[in-house]
């Protein structure tokens, strides 16, 4: 039994029967990094020396007789989009190849209160813009299920590195797909949650009225793990949710029995691939074995949010990454003599292609003449899309589609091309406008590619989700496949 | 279709540098991408507010107190260039005022 292949809560299960210790569980890990990770390059830095004095700590409490976390000695992985003090946190991007962050995020010290043993930071779409984490200042991240395929992104290294066994968790973040897309493509479970429940403090921003961080696992029982150590309100981050956090592992017990779902007929769209479709159709008939009942049901405005989303997730990227100056920290041009063309030569050269797409974008939708007919239009049809799930969530409990319209597509197929590239995350962006919780979870495949459910829950409803997601798990098993990298 | 004189204004404006190949090809892709948001001018917004926020939160409020802050050398360990306890920049005045 190779223990980097186990769940945390397998693994926890373990640390208490003294079975294995969390050195052993770390040292597999990172045996299997070595192995492995030079195919798929899911990690930019590794922290071995931290992990292992971190696993002996854990060791020695547990020698102590001393009781331990459920997440305590267990290896994760965290997104180059976190701060962790004294660690590089790069984001994939020339801009910060050298940034050492001075203070970690909260969710970092929330995981290292846990006695989270952090392995390494992984690989993103720079700035984390992107779905297939092909615009990684540094390489692409490959798909372990098919190494000419890339892991979705922009969490592509976080995903990829759960599904190739690198870790035992990780966390991404997800502003417009950018956990769940890739949990689907490389066939983990990923949760993206109600805004505003997990901190934002120390994530480096994007679109930050999108942004949220969330967990990569192995099942789902993880996921709810992960979710609830990490989430909470915080007073470091001004747009953190007051609530209390609830102990989802009462909601586990595989009975959906009348849960009402909703397919949204606007999710089945030309271009869907029939493997995808019949995937969902497979989940929708396993939902139904299972006692809940499924209908047909509409999201009128969905065809609005992909130019909703390109437009207010740029205009925030702009302001957000105004901050990008070559003064504080980051990369400076040294050539420039005065301060205007070092700003200039600093973000020309410290940004990559697809960030200076998207600033220039944003930028020109909030410059004055123009901020009415694109900013504040999109901020509109952002309330008609919300309005939509509203109303959908007065009958259902649950609303169920595709993540993508397609399984992981090959390497290089769409960096040409911006606007295919950004219909990859047409089932997933309409989420982060309504600000409500959204999980994968594997449901089949096609080809030997994965193939990822999305199911959508109210605000505050990662309960029902985690339900009605471990119901399905337990009774598909699709989560138990691994893809074979030897 | 955005004009070179456009791109280059909002280039100044995103204080980012571009190359002629670049500037042609932000013009085109970025009237792409404007044109598939023309989409939204179907719908009638005349009475939507907007959301620019999805939680009904408004400001939030601390007490004015003294507490921990990063120390200086650490505010300043990632600082490109710096002397003493500040943070160094090229020159930023010219002869007779403010460049840019």
């Amino acid at each position: 039994m190779k223990l980097n292949t186990l769940t945390a809560h397998e693994l926890h299960e373990k640390l208490l029967g003294k079975e294995v210790s969390s050195v052993e569980i770390t040292e597999a890990v990172f045996k299997r990094i070595d192995e492995v990770d030079e195919k798929v390059r899911a990690l930019v830095t590794l922290t071995r020396d931290i992990a292992m004095d971190r696993a002996r700590g854990v060791d020695d409490k547990i020698a102590r007789g001393e009781s331990i976390g459920l997440l305590e000695g267990i290896p994760v992985v965290i997104k180059d989009n976190m701060c962790t003090e004294g660690v590089l946190t790069t984001c994939s991007s020339k801009m910060l190849s050298n940034f050492v962050p001075p203070y970690s995020a909260t969710v970092v010290r929330k995981l290292n209160h846990a006695g989270a043993v952090m392995v390494g930071k992984s690989n993103l779409d720079e700035f984390a813009m992107g779905s297939s984490t092909e615009n990684s200042r540094f390489f692409a991240t490959r798909n372990p299920w098919d190494l000419e395929r890339v892991p979705g992104g922009s969490s592509g290294g976080s995903a990829a590195a759960v599904a190739a066994d690198e870790t035992i968790y990780s966390l991404g973040s997800d502003t417009g797909g950018s956990i769940r897309q890739p949990a689907s493509f490389c066939g983990v479970v990923g949760l993206k949650p109600t805004y505003g429940t997990v901190s934002r403090y120390g994530l480096v921003a994007f679109a930050s009225s999108l942004d949220q961080i969330g967990p990569f696992a192995k099942d789902v029982e993880d996921c709810a793990l992960v979710y609830r150590a990490i989430a909470g309100h915080d007073p470091m981050d001004s747009t953190s949710a007051r609530f209390e956090v609830p102990d989802y592992t009462a909601s586990l017990t595989g009975d959906i029995k009348g849960l009402k779902i909703g397919i949204p007929a606007e999710y089945f769209i030309e271009g869907t691939d029939p493997g995808v479709r019949s995937a969902i159709d497979g989940a929708v008939k396993k939902f139904e074995e299972l006692g809940a009942v499924c209908e047909e049901t509409s999201l009128p405005h969905t065809e609005y949010a992909l130019p909703v989303y390109y437009l207010l997730a740029t205009a925030e990227a702009s302001s957000n990454l105004a901050r990008y100056d070559g003064v504080g920290y980051g990369y400076r041009d040294e050539t420039a003599e005065d301060i205007v063309t070092m700003y200039k030569r600093s973000r020309s050269e410290g940004f990559g292609e697809e960030v200076k797409r998207r600033i220039m974008l944003g930028t020109y939708a909030l410059s004055s003449g123009y901020y009415d007919a694109y900013y504040l239009k999109a901020l509109k049809v952002r309330t008609l899309i919300k309005q939509d799930f509203d109303r959908a969530f007065e009958k259902y409990d649950i609303i169920l589609s595709p993540i993508s319209p397609t399984p992981a597509f090959k390497c290089g197929e769409k960096v040409d091309d911006p606007i295919q590239m950004y219909l990859t995350d047409i089932f997933t962006i309409s989420v982060n406008l309504a600000g409500i919780p959204a999980m994968s979870v594997p449901c089949g495949f096609i080809g030997g590619l994965p193939v990822g459910l999305q199911l959508m829950g109210r605000p505050f409803g990662e309960g029902i989700l985690f339900k009605a997601a471990y119901a399905f798990e337990q009774s598909t098993g699709y989560y138990k496949a691994k893809p074979n990298l030897e | 279709m955005l004009t070179k004189e456009q791109v280059e204004h909002v280039a100044l404006l995103a204080r980012l540098e571009l190359s002629e190949e670049e500037k042609e090809k932000y013009a085109t892709q970025l009237s792409a991408i404007l044109e598939y948001a023309e989409a939204l001018n179907k719908l009638d917004t005349e009475n939507v507010p907007p959301t620019a926020h999805i939680l009904p939160i408004n400001n939030v409020f601390r007490e004015d107190r003294v507490c921990d802050h990063l120390p200086n050398e650490k505010a300043l360990s990632n600082a490109p260039e710096k002397e003493g306890n500040y943070f160094r920049v090229p020159r930023i005045l010219a002869d007779g005022g403010i460049e840019g």
